[in-house]
């Protein structure tokens, strides 16, 4: 089967569109050695996130196995992940 | 994709060679340029145009040098000599204005000490721009012609200086063409090389991984306390670093904050162990895997690492990006199948098959390595013969 999105470690929630996704489209993928599969909620450009489990507002989002931000907004399963409902933690003047 | 080249699981020892050029010092330089060095900005069209003059000479265009003070002075000074002492340069001139604070005939006598040519004039005493060109042509050509008389000879793959660099990331960096060139960087350290990891701001949220792997707590502390110093700049500024690192073309790319794409880029640097963190154009002593702080910018980052004796450059690229460097073959990897084709003349190394599921990372490593041995041999990069020689020392003070 040709998967068309990567999930890095298998505590991620989210995965990486390595193709074009639409929305509707049910995408495959492997979360260690386990198929999964999660219909998307919207159009998910090539290189982009979406989410593969709900994720609650101030909540990490996890890639690689690790904390790469908090979700600004809750993010549902199926759902783009990216600078509009997901805050960096890091080199965060404009808080400081 | 040629696998073949070395065969899967090989281990690399010290016979593996290259056709290199053997220095003075013992070091191994894989180019065997002329290079004139302007002490300051002053001096930097003049240098340019006695480069123009004499064929297999190259300059830089330095563009400070000059009403520097403390740190940001000696950082400037060290990287001069640094890129004189640097075993891809055969022989240097080194070209002062005369009134700068750096002074030609220190950074002349530095550079010396590797055992290389080294020659200096200054454009005051010479008696200003068309004299100074016409003697700096006069002492730059016989030493230029001396060089091209050089053979390359069979030189140990350890006394390859390799940095790893990236720029133009994408969603690709991290998955497939920074570990793979990691898998080609541990390929060097088994053989016995030495390896640079460079780009401090690219180690914020990831830098306790790093960590980790530091061989001993005061390395562990060193590299920590680099990320914490570059952090607070930014937070000094009151600005989200967000749109600049990551910048708008990583965002596009699918990158959503600095810790996503820290967590990418240090893949580039494999698995070995860390032994030391240097400063911007400092040189690593010993071999193995080493830390060198330097911004996120590619071409600061490239010229120091070049300045701490690298000889190699392996630069990934999701976007693609056309940057070389005066002295060293910069080798271009990507991982994205459309800039592969969209900037074909630019990329050197495709391995979008590993997102294609096609190859695996420890393949791809095998042939980057094989392809870091032929340019190191001396065939040049896409960035080499398409005459990309960027160049900026990091300036980490205002200047007066």
């Amino acid at each position: 089967m040709n998967h068309l999105a990567v999930v890095i470690q298998a505590a991620d929630n989210v995965a990486t569109a390595v193709a074009d996704l639409s929305a509707g489209a049910a995408v495959s993928f492997f979360v260690g050695q386990d198929a999964r599969d999660c219909e998307l909620q919207e159009d998910i450009p090539i290189g982009h996130k979406f989410a593969i489990l709900d994720i609650p507002a101030g909540e990490a989002v996890i890639k690689y196995g690790e904390a790469i931000g908090t979700a600004a907004a809750a993010i549902p399963r199926g759902a783009r992940v990216h600078i509009h409902n997901m805050e960096s933690r890091r080199g965060r003047g404009d808080q400081s | 994709m040629n696998t073949d080249l070395i065969p899967d699981g090989a281990a690399l020892g010290a016979e593996e060679t290259f056709s290199g050029y053997r220095r003075e010092n013992g070091q191994t330089g894989v180019r065997n340029h002329l290079a004139v060095i302007p002490t300051s900005v002053c001096a930097a069209v003049v240098a340019a145009r006695i480069a123009d003059l004499v064929e297999g000479a190259v300059a830089i265009p330095n563009q400070h040098g000059c009403c520097q003070v403390g740190a940001d002075f000696q950082q400037t000074k060290r990287t001069l000599i640094g890129l004189g002492q640097n075993p891809n340069v055969g022989a240097a001139l080194v070209v002062g204005l005369g009134c700068e604070n750096i002074d030609a005939a220190e950074i002349a006598a530095a550079i010396a000490r590797t055992g290389k040519k080294t020659d200096h004039l200054l454009i005051q005493d010479c008696g200003g721009t068309l004299s100074a060109t016409a003697e700096g042509a006069r002492r730059a050509a016989p030493l230029a012609r001396e060089l091209s008389a050089m053979r390359r000879t069979p030189c140990p793959v350890a006394g390859l200086v390799l940095g790893v660099e990236c720029g133009g990331s994408d969603f690709t960096s991290g998955l497939a063409s920074n570990p793979a060139t990691g898998a080609a960087s541990d390929l060097l350290i088994q053989a016995g090389g030495v390896s640079i990891l460079s780009e401090t701001t690219e180690f914020i949220g990831a830098e306790h991984i790093l960590a980790d792997r530091a061989e001993t707590p005061a390395v562990a502390q060193k590299l920590l306390a680099i990320v914490r110093a570059c952090e607070q700049r930014s937070l000094a500024q009151h600005v989200d670093l967000r749109g600049s690192q990551p910048t708008p073309g990583n965002i596009a790319g699918g990158l959503t904050s600095i810790e996503e794409k820290s967590l990418g880029c240090i893949h580039k640097a494999g698995t070995a162990p860390i032994r030391d963190v240097l400063a911007y154009a400092e040189a690593p002593v010993g071999k193995g895997l080493f830390i060198m702080d330097s911004p996120g910018q590619d071409v600061d980052s490239v010229t120091g690492m070049l300045a701490g004796g690298a000889t190699v450059i392996l630069f990934t690229t999701g976007r693609g990006t056309p940057t070389g460097s005066p002295f060293a073959p910069v080798l271009k990897i990507s991982a994205n199948a459309d800039t592969c084709v969209k900037m074909k003349y630019n990329i050197d190394i495709d391995v979008s098959e590993i997102i294609r599921g096609e190859a695996s990372i420890a393949a791809s490593g095998r042939l980057i390595f094989t392809e870091m041995l032929r340019a190191a041999s001396g065939r040049l990069t896409k960035a080499e013969s398409l005459g990309h020689r960027e160049f900026g020392i990091y300036k980490i003070g205002p200047t007066f």
